[in-house]
């Protein structure tokens, strides 16, 4: 990893409108994805964590523009593709790739693996072997080349995620988003996907954005990692750095709750910060800090009065928060702390 | 709930709007020659011809002609409400005719309609409860003879049966209630069920693949779960939902045939609106043609609406959305 | 299965197998199961789609089609063998006596009824009261399960509540008749983390108030290491290795369970690689031989594709359906897996 800049993306923006009929073209929107900066940079995996409803994977549409920011600026490997047109971008859409959860929905049923992962060759007219080249493709993912010739639903989950990996790796992309890759699959072959992308990486030099909700596996993947709330990026930091040493409050409830096989069962002896309340509406969200509505820190007169900008604490890391969490794993009291937000749970 | 009915009418209305301008271009502007020669009837004097140009404004621009034309069929003519226009071949104004056609076809689409309703969703539940049963099967076989049999010979079929051979009902032609109520129902009551037959074969097959696939979701399995009687869990949950849809088809159904019952009413001599539509084909009487057309659209139209709100009212996601 | 608890047994399944018949032949989706729930206890099943840990479950509450569906054993509740009741007299105990949480509460309420008609319902269903003490019941649940502002939301529907709303209102449904037993299958897996700590949590304190027996299905060894006292894992419809929980996370027996914790990546540290299992689960339409983790174990020799391994039992109610000799495991446990997951 040499720290050298791929994908720049910053203030971006993505508002959708909320559908209400014809004659009732409302002004409200989504705000899906809000004011959000960030860097991936060459080799890397950046990680975009959060829960649904966040952004995530809207963000990583964004990176690849399969969707058009309303706001902001993403630049790809030192092209700026904000609003490059579709027909313009095909020369670019060859060197940015992306998994999807469910393998299944996403790989034509009518169609041989062999076709599907040749498919990619003839929209952009580069190889002139292709079988050859997908037979390499389904051996360095794990298949077969005799696979050639069946069809999606002759295999099993896991399977058909390499067949995905296979078809996102067919034009040598530099960068592959990844959206929830694993989310759908057993533990036992998560593992398997999961090994398999960091040696493709590690071979093809590889730069992945990650997106999961799945904070564990993020954590196994990720150089760098952004937790995302609302749309916004609150927190953003070194993978070890984050999980050490959390600041953001949301990013600690998140890390809290995340149930552990290490607790040796028994129970609930195990201190969490159990979060009130519901995930705001992201048409009407909260103003000043997004998070204050449910945050253990909460402190009235100015979280829901200032936004936080983001802060920089040690080395690159940076956080959106007034009140950052000083120790990590913090105090008993603090964890049940509660802004006056109502949950009936105790 | 208000604003949304309130929408759904607005555009109800830009619907009605938009279907009389179809058809104003259809049977003025499309076909080549002179419309007057094609409204007069069969055989037009020079005079008749003049007062049709004159009538229909045909002598003055596009616009003003569709003008004239619009502003009649809302707001009336010199026959009433609504402008339909005056038939030459029958010497008659439109409305009259059709006033004397509706009442016909209305007793005969409202009792087929409650026939092929209430027969056509119990088949289906019945079959959709004893699925794979010897029950299901034969009310499927039913069903799959109910769409195929055309209507014309089940019509002519029932009447040489029923009418000719047993005398149980009443022969062809219509009675009007006030004037024997008995010979009404005598004579409606064939009608009435092989119109039926159709659209009782297709309910039945809709409500059975419904209450199949509702029977299959999680919140049936939750109501099992609470411990609910097998007949509570099929007719509170499972007919609660797979009915929607069939709810707001049946207004649908129920207005296609304001004007396209034709094959059952010229079978049985009903002479409703579906058969005088046709008729006027027959002796080129466009005017009629033209009134029974928009008659039937505005009635298809209107139904959509009722369809809308009905849905809306039984489905709460779509009314508080 | 029955080795120290607490409390009185509630359940006792014996020896149940679930047989469907599908149009591509047997699909042998439970076998040869069995095991023990008591008062206060709450058992985890754990295993991946098509484990059987669901369908097991099914069965005890009497929802699987017997027309298509052959099952063999007994499930006894309260020294009743459920198998063998009519219709009408499991109706009675379902929702009363064993009440059940699904998985996905975006469609396990009905779409039309308002949420609080479909708790006095649930009510109603056991006990003859006016229905105006039926809603009155349905309030004080929801208020119970941590629905704010509970008197007016019982008349919204479903649509008009978050998934983890969703779960709590499932959760108060289960709750109506104060059930013996509370059968939970991934009641969080559709849900997001911080909601799954607030539901998981809410479950426990259901146990701990209601003095039942709670049954907790997941794929998710991590839920269970949090809430079960007791541990069920289960492969191809078969049980691999029971005990209690501490058990199970300091010393399991079974390459299996061993497989599931190496595989699970966890937010504790960061793992240079992952270790798998490797292929993918058997079909339950041809299951493999002998043992049927065989294909996929590391460890296997002889013995594994010949005769089935039986339960073999060891100290602390400890039971696992595995060859490989004590000594052996515990050399591996210590030396490897242990080690490698930070536990001695």
């Amino acid at each position: 990893m040499n720290g050298e800049t791929l994908v720049e993306v910053q203030g971006l923006t993505k508002h959708f409108p909320v559908k209400q009929g014809v004659f009732a073209r409302g002004k409200q929107v989504v705000h899906a994805v809000e004011d959000v900066s960030l860097t991936v940079r060459r080799g890397e995996t950046l990680g975009i964590v959060g829960e649904s409803g966040c952004g995530k994977s809207t963000t990583a549409r964004l990176i690849v523009r399969l969707l058009e920011p309303t706001g902001g600026k993403v630049v790809f490997d030192g092209r700026d593709i904000t609003h490059t047109s579709q027909r313009a971008l095909r020369p670019v859409r060859q060197e940015m790739q992306m998994i999807f959860q469910d393998p299944y929905s996403s790989l034509n049923p009518r169609k041989s693996i062999g076709q599907i992962i040749a498919e990619p060759f003839k929209i952009h007219h580069t190889e002139k072997d292709a079988r050859t080249r997908v037979r390499e493709l389904l051996e360095r993912v794990g298949l077969s080349p005799e696979h050639y010739n069946r069809y999606p639903h002759e295999f099993s989950g896991g399977q058909r995620q390499r067949i995905g990996v296979a078809r996102a790796l067919a034009l040598q992309p530099k960068l592959i988003v990844c959206d929830e890759p694993v989310s759908a699959l057993d533990v036992s072959v998560q593992a398997q996907i999961l090994n398999l992308l960091k040696g493709l990486q590690r071979e093809f030099h590889l730069t992945f954005v990650f997106i999961s909700h799945d904070l564990s596996v993020i954590r196994q993947v990720s150089d760098r990692i952004a937790v995302m709330y609302l749309g916004r990026v609150v927190e953003l930091a070194d993978s070890e750095l984050l999980y050490e040493h959390p600041r953001h409050p949301y990013t600690a409830a998140l890390l809290s709750a995340v149930p552990k096989p290490e607790t040796n069962g028994g129970g609930y002896g195990r201190r969490r910060i159990i979060l009130g309340g519901d995930l705001p509406s992201p048409v009407d969200p909260p103003q000043a800090c997004i998070f204050h509505t449910r945050c253990p820190r909460m402190k009235p007169g100015h979280c829901d009065v200032d936004a936080p900008q983001l802060r920089k604490f040690d080395g690159d890391h940076v956080a959106a928060c007034h009140y950052p969490v000083e120790k990590w794993p913090i105090s008993e009291d603090e964890l049940r702390r509660r802004p006056g937000v109502e949950t009936g749970v105790d | 709930m208000l604003i949304y009915i309130a929408r759904r009418l607005v555009w109800t209305l830009v619907v009605i709007f938009v279907v009389v301008l179809i058809t104003f271009v259809v049977f003025f502007k499309l076909p080549a020659g002179d419309p007057a020669l094609r409204f007069a009837g069969r055989s037009p004097t020079t005079a008749e011809l003049a007062l049709i140009r004159h009538r229909l404004h045909l002598d003055k621009p596009f616009y003003t002609e569709f003008g004239y034309f619009v502003k009649n069929f809302f707001t009336g003519d010199s026959n009433g409400w609504p402008g339909l226009g005056y038939s030459y071949e029958g010497d008659i104004p439109v409305l009259q005719e059709i006033e004397q056609r509706a009442p016909r076809t209305l007793f005969l689409i409202a009792g087929a309609g409650i026939i092929w309703l209430i027969f056509g969703v119990a088949i289906g539940v019945t079959s959709a409860v004893k699925r794979r049963s010897i029950v299901d099967r034969v009310a499927m076989g039913f069903a799959l003879f109910g769409i195929s049999a055309p209507v014309f010979w089940l019509g002519l079929m029932s009447l040489f049966i029923f009418w000719k051979e047993l005398h149980w009902t009443g022969g062809s032609g219509y009675v009007p209630l006030t004037q024997n109520p008995a010979a009404f129902f005598s004579h409606l009551i064939l009608p009435w069920i092989v119109l039926a037959l159709l659209f009782m074969a297709v309910y039945a097959r809709l409500t059975r693949g419904n209450l199949l696939e509702t029977l299959g979701e999680d919140y049936i399995r939750t109501a099992r779960a609470k411990g609910l009687s097998e007949r509570a869990v099929i007719f509170r949950h499972g007919l609660r939902a797979s009915l929607t849809p069939i709810a707001t088809i049946f207004p649908l159904d129920l207005a296609q045939l304001v004007g396209g019952a034709v094959i059952t009413e010229t079978v049985f001599n009903l002479q409703g609106l579906g058969w005088l539509a046709v008729n006027s084909v027959f002796t080129q009487d466009l005017p009629t043609v033209l009134g029974v057309v928009l008659l039937g659209a505005v009635c298809v139209a209107l139904a959509n609406l009722v369809a809308d709100i009905l849905y809306a009212f039984l489905d709460p996601r779509v009314r508080y959305a | 299965m029955s080795e120290a608890g607490s409390g009185a047994t509630l359940l006792e399944v014996r020896d149940l197998s679930v047989r469907f018949r599908t149009r591509d032949g047997v699909v042998q989706a439970v076998s040869n199961l069995s095991y023990t729930l008591r008062r206060g206890e709450t058992l985890g099943i754990v295993g991946e789609s098509g484990s059987g840990k669901s369908v097991s479950n099914l069965a005890t509450m009497g929802l699987l089609n017997r027309s298509y569906t052959d099952i063999t054993g007994e499930i006894l509740f309260e020294g009743t063998d459920v198998l063998k009741l009519r219709q009408e007299q499991m109706r009675r105990i379902r929702g009363k006596d064993i009440a059940m949480i699904f998985q996905d509460p975006f469609a396990s309420l009905h779409p039309m009824y308002r949420v609080g008609k479909q708790l006095a319902e649930a009510v109603l269903a056991h006990e003859d009261v006016s229905r105006d003490a039926a809603w009155n019941r349905a309030v004080e649940l929801l208020e119970a399960v941590g629905i704010p502002n509970a008197r007016a939301r019982a008349r919204d529907y479903p649509h008009q509540f978050s998934g983890g709303m969703r779960q709590r209102v499932m959760i108060a449904m289960a709750l109506v008749h104060n059930p013996d037993v509370l059968i939970a299958d991934e009641p969080t897996t559709a849900l997001d983390v911080t909601v799954q700590a607030q539901i998981l949590e809410l479950i426990d304190r259901v146990k701990r108030e209601f003095d039942c027996g709670v049954i907790l299905i997941t794929h998710d060894l991590g839920v269970v290491a949090e809430t079960a006292s007791h541990v069920l894992v289960m492969y191809a419809g078969r049980p691999m290795e029971y005990g209690p929980a501490q058990e199970i996370f300091t010393g399991a027996q079974h390459p299996y369970t061993w497989g599931l914790l190496e595989s699970m990546p966890t937010v504790e540290k960061r793992l240079e690689i992952l270790v798998p299992i490797e292929g993918s689960p058997p079909s339950l339409l041809h299951p493999p031989s002998g043992c049927p983790f065989h294909p996929r174990c590391k460890y296997r020799f002889e013995p594994c594709d010949g005769e089935r391994p039986p339960l073999f039992r060891l100290p602390d109610g400890h039971l696992d359906a595995c060859y490989l000799p004590p000594e052996r495991k515990r050399e591996l446990w210590t030396k490897r897996i242990g080690a490698e997951l930070g536990v001695t």
